[in-house]
């Protein structure tokens, strides 16, 4: 029992990048185990996907006909069928939105242990090792384990699989029991939309929790109007209700990519970094030093922001 | 409709601290209310006030000390509450999702309610596989990071929700009833406990059950998955740091925004 068995990620008819990055972690860990790596590819236009996850790396590609897009009980039903025939030692899911809603189950169908959110793996042969984050990021942590485990892990953490492979494509018979599908995807529908997309902004000035109170959101706004620029925020603002949804920067929200982004009071959890790492110049204002968004900034003010945005407004008023 | 809402009791840290072993120091943790079960509660309370729900029942696993955060459960609505502890949880470093599964599940098929609500993750393990693992071991169906519940069930057993996906795309998706549902922040805005609602919370039920009491072995809290090390993420930054006063430093920043073309 040294395979890997990895899962593919794709919605309304895109592989999504983190099933290309599985490849990577997933390739690295059957190394390690000795063993091959199997990816699964369910729903959708199968055959299209396993032609583009044929990278280097990958031994074989079951490819699962069944229904357009993700249905959880499909995968579990799946996944669980191709561990009975391929008894892989670990079951690698993307930490996405789907993942979540299938990995946590396919483990307990399995009587496995699951690792969520992993952002390394290690493996000596015989103990895997996985790294983790607690409390926010403020922490990582390792945690050991022997023998099977589910693991999910996190986007963006290993490089994209590049290269053409020669795996072998297989079509994989699930036998979908109908009766225990219990959902059903009815659609999808884009949120937001509004009177502005700052995704075309060229200088976002983006709120976050350290603004404390709505009202002091004036005092960004009146910023925004100084500088002309565009009010986007993390998404502690959007669930108050402070903001709409089509302001809020991060992966639950919108990408964007501005000339310069000035990230006030947002400690930089990764969700919203993912949205916003692609800016061209980063500039944070915070008063804690060691806050994650530190990480990515080109420039930091360690400063309270009540202090500095008025001194800001001024110098463009 | 009976609806059951996970609650716990989260680890807070503050912004500055010092790790010992595989743990934070003491002094440097605090306790709340876990932030996604805040929405949980307030969904539920909601679903109970449409006239949707009869009963919210919340179910905690933790010691004697997290009754305080389980009272604010109640003081927002909750009818009850049901606290699982034993000797046999006390310094576990880390309770793993089956252990917590059993323990959710053997109170749930107790309880037997229509629906569940737990919050997406807890803001200390971070784990966000508890609801969905639960839901697969009891034979419910499931939704994962759900943002928008239809107070409008169909004949009771089906519940129509939005699935909040990456890139600001939601689901539509129709999931039979019973049902474990993991709630996302920003579902609805969570209420402050009224104080009327506080001083009734003192004369809720709170049940407390061992173990042995749920039918859970003790042996179920051994976890497979060991914590074996902690520590602080090693910054990465090559940021240029502004120094000086808030007038200096908002200079620097005017003058960059100057130079790069974007603010006049």
């Amino acid at each position: 029992m040294t395979d890997i068995l990895a899962v593919a990620d794709h919605r309304r008819g895109e592989l999504r990048d983190v099933s290309y990055e599985i490849i990577t972690a997933g390739r690295q860990l059957a190394d390690e185990t000795g063993g091959d790596l199997h990816l699964a590819v369910i729903s959708g236009t199968v055959d299209d996907f396993a032609d583009k996850l044929n990278r280097d790396g990958v031994d074989a590609i079951h490819t699962v006909s069944h229904g357009e897009e993700f249905n959880h009980d499909v995968y579990t039903q799946t996944i669980t069928q191709l561990y009975d025939e391929l008894a892989p030692q670990y079951v690698l899911t993307p930490n996405s939105v789907n993942g979540l809603d299938y990995a946590p189950a396919v483990a307990n169908q399995l009587d496995l242990p699951v690792v969520t959110d992993t952002i390394d793996l290690d493996n000596d042969g015989e103990t895997l090792v996985a790294t983790r984050e607690m409390y926010g990021g403020k922490v990582e942590t390792t945690n050991e384990l022997t023998g099977g485990a589910v693991v999910t892990i996190r986007g963006a953490e290993w490089p994209a699989a590049e290269g053409t492979g020669d795996a072998a494509i297989e079509a994989f018979e699930a036998d979908i029991d109908e009766d225990a599908v219990g959902s059903t995807v009815n659609g999808f529908e884009e949120v937001g939309g509004g009177d502005v997309d700052i995704s075309e902004a060229d200088l976002l000035v983006s709120i976050g929790r350290g603004i404390e109170e709505e009202e002091n959101l004036d005092l960004i706004r009146d910023l925004a109007d100084a500088l002309g620029a565009t009010l986007s925020s993390s998404r502690p603002i959007v669930d108050n209700g402070w903001l709409p949804k089509n302001r809020q920067v991060g992966q639950s929200g919108k990408v964007v990519t501005p000339d310069v982004y000035i990230a006030i009071g947002i400690s930089g959890a990764v969700q919203h970094v993912a949205g916003m790492k692609g800016s061209d110049t980063i500039v944070a204002i915070n008063t804690d030093p060691n806050a994650p968004i530190m990480d990515i900034a080109d420039y930091a003010i360690v400063d309270d922001l009540f202090d500095v945005v008025p001194e800001l407004i001024d110098e463009f008023q | 409709m009976k609806i059951l809402v996970t609650v716990k009791e989260v680890a807070t840290v503050e912004d500055e601290f010092e790790i010992e072993g595989t743990e934070i120091a003491e002094q440097y943790l605090g306790a709340d209310l876990n932030e996604w079960d805040d929405y949980a509660i307030e969904e539920a309370v909601q679903l109970q006030e449409d006239g949707i729900a009869d009963e919210v029942v919340t179910v905690t696993i933790g010691p004697e000390e997290c009754e305080q955060t389980i009272r604010q459960a109640l003081a927002k609505g909750a009818d009850r509450a049901v606290r699982v502890w034993d000797d046999s949880l006390e310094g576990v470093d880390l309770l793993d999702v089956n252990a917590k599964t059993e323990i959710l599940s053997a109170v749930i098929e107790e309880e037997d309610p229509d629906l569940v609500l737990s919050g997406v993750q807890a803001g200390d393990d971070s784990f966000a596989a508890t609801g969905v693992s639960v839901a697969e071991n009891l034979g419910y169906q499931w939704g994962a990071v759900v943002n928008h519940l239809e107070h409008e069930f169909d004949d009771d057993d089906v519940a129509s929700v939005r699935r909040e996906l990456e890139g600001g795309v939601e689901e539509l998706t129709e999931i039979d009833l019973p049902a474990v549902l993991t709630i996302q922040t920003g579902i609805n805005e969570p209420r402050y406990a009224s104080l009327r609602g506080i001083r009734q919370a003192q004369r809720k039920e709170l049940d407390v059950k061992a173990l042995a009491d749920i039918g859970v072995d003790e042996s179920t809290v051994e976890s497979e998955l060991d914590l074996t090390a902690m520590y602080e993420p090693e910054s990465e930054s090559d940021a240029t740091f502004w120094e000086g006063s808030p007038e200096e430093t908002a200079s620097e920043l005017g003058e960059l925004l100057r130079d790069k073309g974007v603010a006049q």
